[in-house]
């Protein structure tokens, strides 16, 4: 019986799971391939004022929809701005807004979602007839109710994607929470005599770290097509500062005259989000334990 | 005298069901001096478990105890959640029957011996890892300092009880309570792990209490026996006496079932029927509708009759030798 529950590979090797999930995560080619560009953009918006040739928001009314060029490596759009200057800087309101709005719903929802899982009983209910709610309604169309309630800004969008994401993570970990709850060391650990919080953090936390970090990544990707719409629909990033989705916004009255103007803004996000998800999946099979790959 | 680790007297659980109450133990009362092991006995849905966690203090808010239980003299039963809760894992500590899956998948071996010192005793990060590998070493792990370092899936059943054991005898509690500690390891092991708590006790001093439905174990291990039938005592012994001259019916037919190297090719000896519903139970002896002894008068509710002092049996009809030998 023991032998079919450990891995032998494993076992031989005396790794802690971090580091096993690490190897197995770096074999795994897609995965990688989508953290090098997953990395690349992040370098790219941190670097964004020493990347950008060109001011995002100089106006020039010599350079009006200028097609690609030596000069400007993705043309130039309706305002006579570069637009690859614009694709750079809008990588910051992009990845931030994907990761800063994930990281507020991850610590929003996972409190949370200990909480009631691990209290049961009336807590439980609550909380979780409070996610239902919010779940039942379409992550994209909450996010745009809760922007407009909030007002267009960044800032406001961001929220509005956090509060929307935050029920993913309060069912995520309410899950988790109650399969941890029936487990023998849970029981253990309260024979040792930890009081309830101290079961929660210590014990519990740690146990479900790897699908948090799985769903959080995939949360990143989603957030950032979230970021994009809203922006899109002017309810995030306010002109004439650069953002992705409202780029595009601009790009669709000249979609025949100016395809450029479209398609790199377009093609980062589909880069992006694309890269979130290999991510998130090679962390899903890396940290997967019942997933034979070594 | 002095005071013993443990004293339960008239300990009750119930818990409370769409059908009424259930009634998982009725008083039931034992004692436990330091460095002795008490066995309790009894097949599945006696009320064993419940009896353990009750005496910890883990029983669910649907659970209602009523009854005395002293630790070391101090009455625990009544005390507020937190102080009882401070008590587990420094003054009575509790290891499970499976040693497979009551470790945290998320840390190292070394790491949870050392968190139970560091909650308990106060200790430092570094003077609990270092007492946590001479906690390792106490449980006769070999390559302890290594063996610290190691995650619980890379550990053998054997080892992880063992791991179990140090953790739960780190803080040197008063009373250990072994709810089947070797049911879920092989055989070999089983006989491992048993030795190594004899040999802990003897040096610590523990009280425990083993509950096992394996009378191998309860021949080898313990000082004395209480068997639970339905949720009630029907016979306390020391163990010798136990084994020699057992009184209630229900010890014969346990014994019986046993299996023994002796006993040639023959069957196992089974007891007939199966235990009574403990939502409506039979008034009187709970065992007497399975008993081949039973009488019109075990109808009526039993005392725990003394046979010698020491030794008290639930059953109208003990001491069963008389029946015996006017049967022949």
């Amino acid at each position: 019986m023991s032998a079919a529950l450990s891995p032998a590979a494993t076992a031989a090797r005396g790794e802690s799971p971090a580091r096993r999930a690490l190897r197995r995560f770096a074999r795994h080619r897609l995965a990688m391939a989508g953290l090098l560009v997953v990395l690349v953009f992040v370098a790219v918006a941190l670097l964004a004022p020493w990347v950008a040739q060109y001011d995002p928001v100089a106006t020039s009314w010599s350079r009006i929809r200028k097609p690609p060029s030596a000069l400007y490596w993705f043309g130039t759009d309706e305002n006579g701005r570069d637009v690859f200057s614009r694709v750079v800087w809008g990588a910051r309101a992009s990845l931030m807004a994907g990761i800063v709005s994930v990281a507020a719903a991850v610590c929003l929802g996972v409190p949370f979602g200990l909480l009631a899982g691990l209290a049961g009983g009336w807590v439980d209910a609550l909380v979780s007839r409070i996610a239902d709610a919010m779940l039942s309604v379409p992550f994209l169309i909450l996010a745009i109710a809760l922007a407009a309630f909030l007002g267009p800004a960044l800032e406001n969008a961001m929220l509005a994607i956090a509060i929307s994401a935050t029920p993913i993570f309060v069912r995520l970990a309410r899950g988790m929470a109650l399969e941890a709850k029936s487990t023998d060391w849970v029981e253990a650990a309260r024979a040792l005599g930890n009081p309830p919080w101290r079961t929660a953090l210590r014990h519990v936390l740690p146990n479900i770290i790897p699908p948090l970090l799985v769903q959080g990544t995939l949360a990143i990707a989603e957030a950032i097509i979230a970021e994009a719409s809203l922006s899109f629909l002017g309810l995030g990033q306010q002109p004439p500062a650069p953002s992705w989705g409202s780029m595009l916004n601009a790009a669709q009255r000249f979609l025949t005259q100016a395809p450029w103007m479209s398609v790199y803004p377009g093609l980062a996000i589909f880069l992006v989000v694309l890269a979130f998800n290999l991510v998130g999946d090679g962390l899903r099979d890396a940290l997967d334990p019942r997933s034979d790959r070594r | 005298m002095t005071v013993p680790a443990l004293e339960v007297i008239g300990l009750s659980v119930s818990f409370r069901t769409d059908r009424g109450p259930f009634r998982a133990v009725q008083g039931l009362s034992f004692t436990v001096p330091a460095g002795r092991t008490l066995a309790i006995v009894g097949e599945s849905g006696c009320g064993k478990s419940a009896t353990s966690l009750a005496i910890m203090g883990l029983l669910p808010g649907s659970a209602q105890v009523t009854g005395t239980i002293r630790l070391a003299g101090q009455e625990i039963a009544e005390l507020p959640p937190d102080a009882r809760r401070r008590l587990r894992g420094a003054e009575m500590a509790m290891i499970f029957q499976e040693p497979m899956t009551s470790l945290n998948p998320a840390f190292t071996a070394g790491e949870q011996v050392a968190e139970a010192l560091r909650q308990h005793r106060g200790m430092g990060r570094k003077a609990a890892a270092e007492a946590a590998i001479a906690a390792l070493e106490q449980v006769r792990i070999p390559e302890a300092a290594r063996r610290a370092r190691q995650y619980p899936h890379q550990l053998s059943g054997g080892m992880r009880q063992r791991v179990m054991i140090a953790i739960a005898l780190a803080c040197r509690p008063r009373l250990l309570i072994a709810d089947e500690p070797t049911t879920a390891l092989d055989v070999t092991v089983q006989a491992q792990i048993l030795s190594l708590l004899a040999e802990l006790k003897r040096e610590t001093g523990t009280a425990t209490v083993l509950i096992t439905h394996d009378l191998g174990v309860v021949a080898d291990q313990a000082d004395e026996v209480v068997v639970m039938y339905a949720g009630q005592v029907i016979e306390r012994a020391p163990a010798a006496r136990l084994f020699a001259m057992p009184q209630h019916p229900y010890t014969v037919g346990l014994l019986g079932a046993a299996p023994r190297l002796e006993g040639g090719g023959g069957r196992l000896a089974s007891i007939e029927g199966t235990v009574p519903d403990l939502a409506a139970p039979p008034p009187g002896c709970r065992f007497a509708p399975r008993c081949p002894f039973a009488i019109a008068r075990c109808a009526e509710p039993v005392p725990l009759y003394e046979m010698v002092p020491g030794h008290v049996a639930a059953c109208h009809r003990a001491p069963l030798e008389q029946i015996l030998e006017g049967a022949a």
